[in-house]
C-alpha cells in the first residue's frame, strides 16, 4: 500500500499545532491534488475514458474528516470519489489501474473513475446517480444501529445532490432511527453548470436537516483543521447515539465538472482568485514554514515522494493489461450457496 | 319497510369473512353511524356501522360464524312500529346494470391439477396454508435462522401488514427486525440497499410494486449493478417483495405488472410464483441468495390455499421450473397468477380430448427455458400465459428462444396470451377485458393445434 491510512491517534490540536499531523495532512492533500492532475494529464493522452471528475481544490474535506475515522467506519460517495478512496487510505496504483480500465484496478476494470468499492477499506462507492448514495450511507449507518456497535458512516454528496428527494427522505429515516451518519455536503458552489444560487432556494445547506431535527455546522472546507475539529464534533455525536449530523463543506472545485467543460459559466477570475487565496495546500505548507514545523526543503522531500508514488501508479495504469474478454460474463451474481 | 342488512365486502378482493361480534342484539334501535358488529377477514378487521336507522328485527347469522359470503343478508332492520315478519324472505344480490357480461368472481379454490416431478420425500405430509401463511412462515423461519435477517417496509408491524402477511412477526422479532417505515421507499430502499452492502439480509415489502416504481433506482443501479462494478468485491443480499400485477377494480396505478421490468437486468434474480409450496421454498432461497432478489406476489393469490409439505426448512431452488401436468399435445408456459388461466385451460382441453403439458417458470431469471425446450420438442406447440402487458413480455422473450433453439420442431408459431395493451380500466367489464382469460389460453390452444 503506497499511502499508510492514518487513523485518529491523537485527540484534535487547533490551538497547539501537531507537527506530525500537519505534515501528514499536507502530504495526504498533496497525493490527492498530484494524483488528479495526473489522471487528468493520462485522460488527455486517451488513457482514460469516459467521464473522469477531479476532486483538486476540495481536498481538505477529506483529509481532514478521515482524521476522526476509526476501524470499521464506513463511507461512501458520488461519482467524484478518486480523493475520497487515496483518503481512507487505498491503494493510489488500483485507482489509477481502474481509471485506465484495467485488470489491476479495484473493480478490475469494470468500474471506471465513478464506481470503486474496497470492502478493506470500507470504501462503498463510487456513485453515479447523483443522491443515491445518500440513502446508501444511511444504510451504512442503519448496519452500525442494528449491530450495536460505535462505527459511524461518512455519506459524501454535493450541493447539486442536496437539493435531490431522496435526500431529504432519508434524513427523516436517520434522524428518526437515529442513525450514526455524518452527512457532510461538499458544497464546490457548482452542480455541473448550475451555481447554487441559480439551483437552490436557500443558500445554506447546512441547515437543510432542520426540519427533521439535525443539527448542522457550515464548515470552511478550504481548511483542513477546521474541517477536522468539525468532524471531530459531528464523529463523537453520532457515536454517543445522538443520531445523524450535517456538515456543510463550503469549498471549490478548480477543474470542470468532468473532464470536457465548457468554462462558460464561472469566470477565469473567480477560479484564479480561490487558488490564490483559499488554497487549502497552500494554507499547510504556510502553516508549517511558518510555524517552523517544516523547511522548503523538507516539503520538497515530501513533494518528491508523493511525485513517485503518482509516477508509479500511472506506470502501473498503464502497464496493467486489460481484463480478459472473458470477464465480460464474470461478478454479475454471487454463488448461492 | 325491513332492509335486510347485508354482509360487507372490506376490500375488493374479499369474498367471504367472519361475522366476529355483533354489538346489537333484536329490538336495539339504531341510527345511521351506529356500529352493528365487527366483521373480519384473514387480512383485515372492520366495525360496521349502520347506514339506515331503525329497530334490529332479527339477527340472521350469529356471532361467531365463520366463511359468511360477502352480500349475505346478516340481520334485518325494521321501521318503527314494523313486525319482525315484514322481513324479505331472502335478499336479492345487488346486480348492477351490465355492458356485456358479468364480470365472473375469481376462482376461490385451487385448481384441481396434481403437481407433478415434485422431488419430495417419500412419506412427506402436507398442509393446507394460504400464500400469505407461507410467506410469513418463510421470512419468519429465516429470521429465526438468522440475527442478520429483518423486514423492513410500510405498515409491516403495528399494523401486522397492508395485507397481513407479516401478522405476528412485530410480536415474535420486535420492532429492531419489523421495522415500520415512513412512506418513503425511495429513501428506505437505498437505507436497506446500503444496510445489505454492509452484510445484513433486509427483506424490504413493498406494499405493491407499483411504488416500487419510486425506488426503482435504487433497485436497478445500486442494488443489481454494484456487484460487476466492483469486479465483484461488494454483495448485496437482498430481496424486494410485495405484491404485483392486478388485484381487482383497483386501477392503472394499482394494477401494474412487473415482471418483464425486472427480469430484464442483470444482477438481479427475479421470482414470481404462483402456488403457497413455492411462495414459501422460493422466498427461503431468495433471503438466502447473496444477491438482490426481486420477488413478485400477487394480492387475489395471498388468499388462496395450497398443499405446502411439511419439511421442515423447505426450500426451492431459484432458476427451475415445475411442471404442473404432463401432456403431449401443447405446452403452455406461465408463472405467477397467468398459472390459474393456464391450469384452467389444460383442465378444460382434457375434456375435449386435448393433452396440455403445463409449465410454470416460477424464476424469471434466471430462467429454465431448457425445461420449456424440452417440452416444445416433445408437443412441437407452445403458448404463453401472462397477466402483463404484451409488448417486450415474458411471452415474446420465450417464443424468440424457442424460434432459435427449436424452430424445426416447431409445428405452428407460438401465441402469447397476455394483458391488453392499455391502462388498466377500473370498470368492472372494461377491466375483465383487459386481463388474459382461460377462453383465450383454449383459444390459443386451438390455433396452435389447429383444432
Amino acid at each position: 500500500m503506497a499511502s499508510a491510512k492514518k487513523t485518529a491517534k491523537k485527540p484534535a490540536k487547533t490551538s497547539n499545532l501537531d507537527k506530525e499531523e500537519l505534515l501528514e495532512f499536507y502530504r495526504e492533500m498533496l497525493l490527492i491534488r498530484r494524483f488528479e492532475e495526473k489522471a487528468g494529464q493520462l485522460y488527455g493522452m486517451g488513457l482514460i475514458g469516459g467521464f473522469c471528475h477531479l476532486y483538486i481544490g476540495q481536498e481538505a474535506i477529506v483529509v481532514g474528516l478521515e482524521a476522526n475515522a476509526k476501524e470499521g467506519d464506513q463511507r461512501v460517495t458520488s461519482y467524484r470519489d478518486h480523493g475520497h478512496m487515496l483518503a481512507c487510505g487505498m491503494d493510489p496504483k488500483g485507482v489509477m489501474a481502474e481509471l485506465t480500465g484495467r485488470e489491476g484496478g479495484y473493480s478490475r476494470g469494470k468500474g471506471g473513475s465513478m464506481h470503486m468499492f474496497s470492502r478493506e477499506k470500507n470504501f462503498y462507492g463510487g456513485h453515479g446517480i447523483v443522491g443515491a448514495q445518500v440513502p446508501i450511507g444511511a444504510g451504512l449507518a442503519f448496519a452500525n444501529w442494528y449491530r450495536e456497535n460505535d462505527n459511524v458512516s461518512f455519506a459524501y454528496f454535493g450541493d447539486g445532490a442536496a437539493n435531490q428527494g431522496q435526500v431529504y427522505e432519508t434524513f427523516n429515516m436517520a434522524s428518526l432511527w437515529k442513525l450514526p451518519c455524518v452527512f457532510v455536503i461538499e458544497n464546490n458552489k457548482y452542480a455541473m453548470g448550475t451555481s447554487l444560487q441559480r439551483a437552490s432556494s436557500t443558500p445554506d445547506l447546512y441547515t437543510r436537516g432542520a426540519a427533521f431535527g439535525i443539527p448542522g455546522e457550515a464548515v470552511d472546507g478550504m481548511d483542513v483543521l477546521a474541517v477536522k475539529a468539525a468532524g471531530e464534533k459531528a464523529v463523537a455525536h453520532c457515536r454517543a447515539g445522538k443520531g445523524p449530523y450535517i456538515l456543510e463543506m463550503n469549498t471549490y472545485r478548480y477543474r470542470g465538472h468532468s473532464m470536457s467543460d465548457p468554462a462558460k459559466y464561472r469566470t477565469r477570475e473567480e477560479v484564479q482568485k480561490v487558488k490564490e487565496e483559499r488554497d487549502p495546500i497552500d494554507h499547510v505548507r504556510d502553516l508549517l514554514l511558518t510555524g517552523k514545523h517544516a523547511s522548503e526543503a523538507d516539503l520538497k522531500v515530501i513533494d518528491k515522494d508523493i511525485k513517485k508514488i503518482v509516477i508509479e501508479a500511472a506506470d502501473f495504469a498503464s502497464e496493467s493489461p486489460e481484463p480478459a474478454l472473458s470477464e465480460l460474463y464474470t461478478d454479475i451474481l454471487a454463488e448461492a450457496n | 319497510m325491513a332492509i335486510n342488512i347485508l354482509m360487507p365486502a372490506l376490500s375488493p378482493t374479499m369474498e367471504e369473512g367472519n361475522l366476529a361480534k355483533w354489538m346489537v342484539k333484536e329490538g336495539d334501535s339504531v341510527e345511521s353511524g351506529d356500529i352493528l358488529c365487527e366483521i373480519e377477514t384473514d387480512k383485515a378487521t372492520m366495525e360496521f356501522e349502520a347506514v339506515d336507522e331503525g329497530v334490529i328485527g332479527k339477527i340472521l347469522i350469529a356471532e361467531g360464524s365463520e366463511g359468511v359470503k360477502v352480500n349475505t343478508p346478516i340481520a334485518v332492520l325494521l321501521e318503527e312500529g314494523e313486525s319482525a315478519d315484514a322481513a324479505p324472505a331472502a335478499a336479492p344480490a345487488a346486480a348492477a346494470p351490465r355492458a356485456e357480461e358479468a364480470p365472473a368472481p375469481a376462482a376461490a379454490t385451487p385448481v384441481a391439477s396434481t403437481p407433478v416431478e415434485q422431488d419430495l420425500p417419500a412419506g412427506t405430509t402436507f398442509k393446507s396454508q394460504t400464500v400469505r401463511e407461507a410467506i410469513r412462515d418463510a421470512m419468519s423461519e429465516e429470521m429465526r435462522r438468522s440475527a442478520d435477517v429483518f423486514l423492513m417496509g410500510e405498515e409491516v408491524a403495528q399494523y401486522q401488514g397492508a395485507y397481513k402477511v407479516s401478522q405476528g412477526m412485530l410480536d415474535e422479532f420486535g420492532p429492531k427486525r419489523v421495522i415500520d417505515t415512513p412512506i418513503t421507499e425511495h429513501g428506505f430502499t437505498g437505507i436497506a440497499v446500503g444496510a445489505a452492502f454492509a452484510g445484513l439480509n433486509p427483506i424490504v415489502e413493498f406494499m405493491t410494486f407499483n411504488f416500487a416504481m419510486q425506488a426503482i433506482d435504487q433497485i436497478i443501479n445500486s442494488a443489481a449493478k454494484t456487484r460487476y462494478m466492483s469486479g465483484g468485491q461488494m454483495t448485496c443480499p437482498i430481496v424486494f417483495r410485495g405484491a404485483n400485477g392486478a388485484a381487482s377494480r383497483v386501477g392503472a396505478q394499482h394494477s401494474h405488472d412487473y415482471a418483464t421490468w425486472y427480469a430484464q437486468v442483470p444482477g438481479l434474480k427475479v421470482v414470481m410464483p404462483y402456488s403457497a409450496d413455492d411462495y414459501k421454498g422460493l422466498l427461503k432461497s431468495a433471503i438466502r441468495d447473496p444477491n438482490p432478489v426481486i420477488f413478485l406476489e400477487n394480492e387475489i393469490l395471498y388468499g388462496r390455499s395450497f398443499d405446502v409439505p411439511e419439511i421442515e426448512d423447505y426450500t426451492v431452488p431459484i432458476g427451475k421450473a415445475r411442471i404442473w401436468r404432463e401432456g403431449d399435445d401443447v405446452t403452455i408456459v406461465s408463472f405467477g397468477i397467468g398459472m390459474q388461466y393456464a391450469l384452467e385451460a389444460a383442465d378444460k382441453l382434457a375434456e375435449e380430448g386435448i393433452s396440455a403439458e403445463v409449465i410454470d417458470l416460477r424464476s424469471l431469471r434466471p430462467m429454465d427455458t431448457e425445461t420449456v425446450l424440452k417440452s416444445v420438442m416433445k408437443t412441437n406447440r407452445c403458448v404463453t400465459v401472462e397477466e402483463g402487458f404484451p409488448v417486450a413480455s415474458i411471452g415474446g422473450y420465450i417464443s424468440a428462444t424457442i424460434m432459435q433453439e427449436a424452430f424445426d420442431y416447431l409445428d405452428a408459431p407460438v401465441i402469447n396470451c397476455a394483458g391488453k395493451d392499455v391502462p388498466m380500466p377500473y370498470a368492472a367489464n372494461l377491466e375483465k377485458l383487459a386481463l388474459v382469460t382461460t377462453e383465450e389460453v383454449i383459444s390459443a390452444v386451438k390455433s396452435v393445434t389447429y383444432r
